[in-house]
C-alpha cells in the first residue's frame, strides 16, 4: 500500500472515530442523565485524536528507520567478498543502484546479476515491511481509538486536553522556522569549518586581495581569499542604497502619513508597496539596460568616468527597490505618535512642518532607526541587482563610479558552474555567507532592540 | 436666553462646596466674542449657532453632558479644529474685535495668543527645559540663552512647579507624574505669554491633590489672563468659575455667572442637568 493512500486511510478512520466519540459522549449522557464536562464535538475530536496522533507518530518513525534497517539487512545478505570488495561510498552507489531497480527504474551501464538479486530481495523486504507498518498503524489507531473511547465520562476534561494538543500543534509549527534558521546556521557553520582548515581566518578575514583561482582542474594551486575587496564593495553599494532610500522613504512617508489626503493615500501606498514586490532580477536588468547606460552618458556629459556597470548603478537602482522598506515603516511608526503631542505643539502656535521636525520625527526617531537598519540589512543580502549591475570586480578601491564586487555576488560566482564541493574555492562561499549572515542578523537584532524600546515609550 | 421654566426656587439646586463660589468680579471688556458659530462633522451638525462673549480675566466654564459640542466649540476658539480634515465652522470669532477665521489670519500666531492645555497631559518627549523653551523658541521670545533661561524659571514659578523640578530641568518631562505633568504642560502654554487660555477638561486625568492644585493655578492665572474651560465636574466649575455656560446637544442653553447658574437657573434642562436628572 502507498504512502499516501495509508494516510488517506488514517484520515478516513480519524473521521470515524470522531463520529464514534460523538455518539458514545451522547449515550453517556443520556444514560446517566448528567451535564458532561465538554460539548460532544471536543469528545470526538479527542477520541479521533488519540486515534490518530499515534499511529502518525509510529509512521513518521519508521520512514525515517525502515530504509537504513532495509540497507542493512540487504548488506548482509550480499556475497561477503563483494562487501569487501567495495568502499563505503561504492556500498552506497550499489545500494542505491539497487533501490532504482527494485522501484522498476533502469540504471547507467546496465545492472550487474548482484544489482539484480540484490533489488529481488530488496523487493521482497519492502513489502514485508509495508505489511508490518501497515498491521502496526492498524494496531495504535484501534488502541487508541478504544481507549480514548472507553474513557469518555461526564467528569473527562475533553475540552482542556484538546486545547492542550492545539496548543502543542502551534507551538511546533513555530519551531519549525526556529528549526529552520539553526539549521542552516549550523549547515554553513560545518563548511565554514572546513574552508578554514584551508586557509586561515585571520588571512581570510584580513586579506586586501580576492582571487581564488579555478580549482576544476583538481590543481593543489590555491588562490587568495580576502574578505576585504567584497566586504568593502558590499558596504560602499549598501551605502549608496541607503543614501537614496532614506531620505526619499523617509520623506515620503511624511508626505503619506502627514499631509496626503485619504484618497490619495488609498492609491498610493499600495502603489508604492508594489516596488517591494518586483522581482529583484527585474531591478537587475533594469539596472543593466536603462540607469547604467544612462549614467555613463550622464558622465560623459559632465566629465566624470562613469562604467556602465560600477557601485553607483547598482547601489541607485537598490535605493530604488528598498524605498518602499523604508517608508512604509516609517510611515507606520509615524502614524503611532499620538496625536496628543502633535496637538500640544500645533496649540503652542507651531507650523505643521515644525511640528514634525521637532516633535513627531524626535519622539519616532528610535523606531525610523529601527527601519532604516532593517532596510540596510536588506541592502546587505541583495544578490541578483548587484549579480547585474556592479561589474563583479573584486578590488579594494574608492571609487564608486568603478566596478566592484560584493560577498552575495561572490557567493554565486563560486557556487555556479561544475564545482568540487571539497575544494577551498566552493567552501569559500560557506564562510562568505555566514559573515554576511552574522552581519544582518546584528543589524536585524540592533533594529528590532530598538523598536521594541520605542514602542515602551508610549504603552 | 431660551423659554425660561422656572424652576422650584425652594431648595439650593446643587451644594457647591460649602457655599463658596467665586464672587464676579463685574469684568467688562470682552475678549473674544461668538457670533452664530456652527460647526458640522462631515454632515453632522455639531454646534446648532452659539453667541457667547468671553470678558478678559474671567474664568469662563463651559458644562454639559458628554456629546454637547462644548470641546469642540472650546477648540474653535484656537482653531484647533483646523487639524480635523472633515471638521467645517460657520459664523464669526473675534478676538480683540479681530475675526480669527478672516482669510489673512496667521492660524499659528492666534494659536500662540489663545493657549490650550489639553484632557490629558501631553508633555513632549523632551527635557522639562525643553519642554517649556520650544514655544519661546519658535516664536523668537528670547534673543539670549539668560532670557531663555528667566522664561522657562518664571513659566515654571507661575505653574507652581518650579520648587518641584529646579534640580532636574534637564530630565524628560514624561518622568514627572500626571499632576505634574498637566502643570508642566500649563507652564508651556503660559511661556508664550499668550493673552486667553484655553483647558479642555484639565483635570480629567488627574488625582482630587493634583486637582486642587491645578484649580488652585487657574485662580492664580486669571489675574494676568483670560481662561476659558470644559469641566465634567460640576463643583470644579462652581469652585472655579465666574460664569458658567451650560452646553446641551449642541446649543448654548443658558450662560450667567456662576451663582446664578447653580442657585437659579433660568432653564428647566440647565435645572434638571445641575440637580443631577440626567447627564
Amino acid at each position: 500500500m502507498s504512502n499516501l493512500a495509508l494516510l488517506a486511510l488514517l484520515l478516513v478512520v480519524m473521521a470515524l472515530a470522531y463520529q464514534l466519540g460523538l455518539t458514545r459522549s451522547r449515550a453517556v449522557a443520556a444514560n446517566r442523565d448528567v451535564r458532561m464536562h465538554s460539548r460532544p464535538g471536543y469528545y470526538g475530536v479527542l477520541v479521533a485524536l488519540w486515534c490518530g496522533l499515534p499511529a502518525l507518530a509510529l509512521f513518521v518513525l519508521w520512514s525515517l528507520l525502515a530504509p537504513q534497517l532495509i540497507d542493512a539487512l540487504v548488506t548482509q545478505q550480499l556475497p561477503p567478498e563483494l562487501v569487501a570488495s567495495l568502499s563505503q561510498r561504492e556500498l552506497d552507489v550499489f545500494l542505491r543502484r539497487a533501490a532504482t531497480l527494485a522501484a522498476g527504474g533502469s540504471v547507467a551501464g546496465g545492472a550487474s546479476p548482484e544489482e539484480l538479486t540484490a533489488a529481488a530481495y530488496i523487493n521482497r523486504l519492502s513489502t514485508l515491511e509495508n505489511l508490518i507498518l501497515v498491521a502496526l498503524m492498524a494496531v495504535f489507531a484501534v488502541a487508541g481509538l478504544v481507549y480514548a473511547r472507553r474513557r469518555i465520562s461526564p467528569r473527562l476534561r475533553a475540552r482542556n486536553q484538546v486545547e492542550r494538543v492545539i496548543t502543542f500543534a502551534l507551538a511546533s509549527s513555530s519551531a519549525i522556522a526556529i528549526c529552520t534558521t539553526v539549521g542552516i546556521v549550523l549547515s554553513m557553520l560545518g563548511e565554514a569549518i572546513k574552508f578554514f582548515t584551508f586557509i586561515s581566518p585571520a588571512e581570510f578575514f584580513f586579506g586586501t586581495t580576492w582571487n581564488p583561482r579555478f580549482s576544476s582542474s583538481g590543481s593543489s594551486a590555491q588562490g587568495e581569499f580576502g574578505l576585504l575587496p567584497l566586504l568593502w564593495g558590499t558596504l560602499m553599494v549598501s551605502a549608496i542604497a541607503l543614501l537614496v532610500a532614506i531620505p526619499v522613504g523617509l520623506m515620503t512617508a511624511i508626505y503619506m502619513a502627514e499631509y496626503a489626503p485619504a484618497w490619495l493615500r488609498n492609491v498610493a501606498k499600495p502603489i508604492i508597496e508594489i516596488l517591494a514586490g518586483i522581482p529583484t532580477i527585474v531591478y537587475g536588468f533594469f539596472a543593466l539596460i536603462v540607469i547604467g547606460p544612462f549614467l555613463s552618458s550622464l558622465g560623459d556629459l559632465i566629465g566624470i568616468n562613469i562604467r556602465t556597470t560600477s557601485a553607483l548603478t547598482a547601489g541607485l537602482v537598490m535605493g530604488i527597490m528598498i524605498i518602499p522598506f523604508v517608508s512604509s515603516l516609517s510611515d507606520d511608526i509615524i502614524t503611532q505618535v499620538p496625536k496628543s503631542l502633535r496637538d500640544g505643539a500645533l496649540g503652542l502656535g507651531a507650523t505643521k512642518s515644525e511640528t514634525i521636525r521637532q516633535v513627531v520625527l524626535p519622539a519616532a526617531l528610535p523606531g525610523i532607526v529601527g527601519a532604516f537598519l532593517l532596510a540596510a540589512s536588506r541592502a546587505i543580502g541583495e544578490t541578483m541587482i548587484v549579480v547585474l549591475a556592479a561589474g563583479n570586480n573584486p578590488v579594494l578601491h574608492a571609487n564608486p563610479f568603478e566596478a566592484v564586487s560584493t560577498i552575495t555576488v561572490t557567493i554565486v560566482n563560486q557556487l555556479t558552474g561544475d564545482m568540487d564541493f571539497a575544494s577551498p574555492q566552493s567552501l569559500v562561499a560557506f564562510a562568505l555567507g555566514l559573515t554576511l549572515f552574522v552581519i544582518t542578523l546584528c543589524l536585524n537584532v540592533i533594529a528590532l532592540v530598538v523598536v521594541r524600546k520605542y514602542r515602551q515609550q508610549y504603552e | 436666553m431660551n423659554t425660561s421654566v422656572q424652576p422650584a426656587s425652594t431648595a439650593p439646586a446643587i451644594n457647591v462646596g460649602g457655599g463658596e463660589t467665586r464672587t464676579s468680579k463685574a469684568k467688562e471688556k470682552v475678549k473674544m466674542s461668538a457670533e452664530a458659530v456652527k460647526v458640522f462633522y462631515g454632515n453632522t451638525q455639531a454646534i446648532n449657532g452659539i453667541d457667547l462673549e468671553i470678558f478678559e480675566n474671567e474664568v469662563l466654564a463651559f458644562i454639559g453632558p458628554s456629546g454637547c459640542g462644548k470641546s469642540t466649540f472650546l477648540r474653535c476658539l484656537n482653531r484647533m479644529n483646523d487639524t480635523i480634515d472633515i471638521c467645517r465652522v460657520e459664523g464669526r470669532i473675534t478676538l480683540d474685535q479681530q475675526d480669527i477665521y478672516a482669510a489673512e489670519r496667521d492660524v499659528v500666531l492666534l494659536r500662540a495668543q489663545v493657549g490650550i492645555v489639553f484632557q490629558k497631559p501631553n508633555p513632549f518627549p523632551k527635557s522639562i527645559y525643553e519642554n517649556i523653551a520650544y514655544g519661546p523658541r519658535l516664536h523668537g521670545l528670547a534673543k539670549r540663552k539668560a532670557e531663555l533661561d528667566d522664561i522657562v524659571e518664571s513659566s515654571l514659578r507661575r505653574a507652581g512647579l518650579w520648587d518641584e523640578v529646579k534640580d532636574r530641568l534637564d530630565q524628560p518631562g514624561t518622568g514627572l507624574s500626571g499632576g505634574q505633568q498637566q502643570r508642566l504642560c500649563i507652564a508651556r502654554t503660559v511661556a508664550v505669554s499668550p493673552d486667553v487660555i484655553l483647558m479642555d477638561e484639565p483635570c480629567s486625568a488627574l488625582d482630587p491633590i493634583a486637582t486642587a492644585k491645578v484649580e488652585q493655578l487657574i485662580d492664580e492665572l486669571s489675574e494676568s489672563y483670560t481662561i476659558v474651560m470644559v469641566t465634567h465636574n460640576m463643583q470644579q466649575a462652581a469652585r472655579v468659575a465666574d460664569r458658567t455656560a451650560f452646553f446641551h446637544l449642541g446649543d448654548l442653553v443658558e450662560v450667567d455667572t456662576t451663582d446664578q447658574i447653580f442657585t437659579n437657573p433660568q432653564d428647566q434642562r440647565t435645572h434638571d442637568y445641575i440637580t443631577g436628572r440626567f447627564g
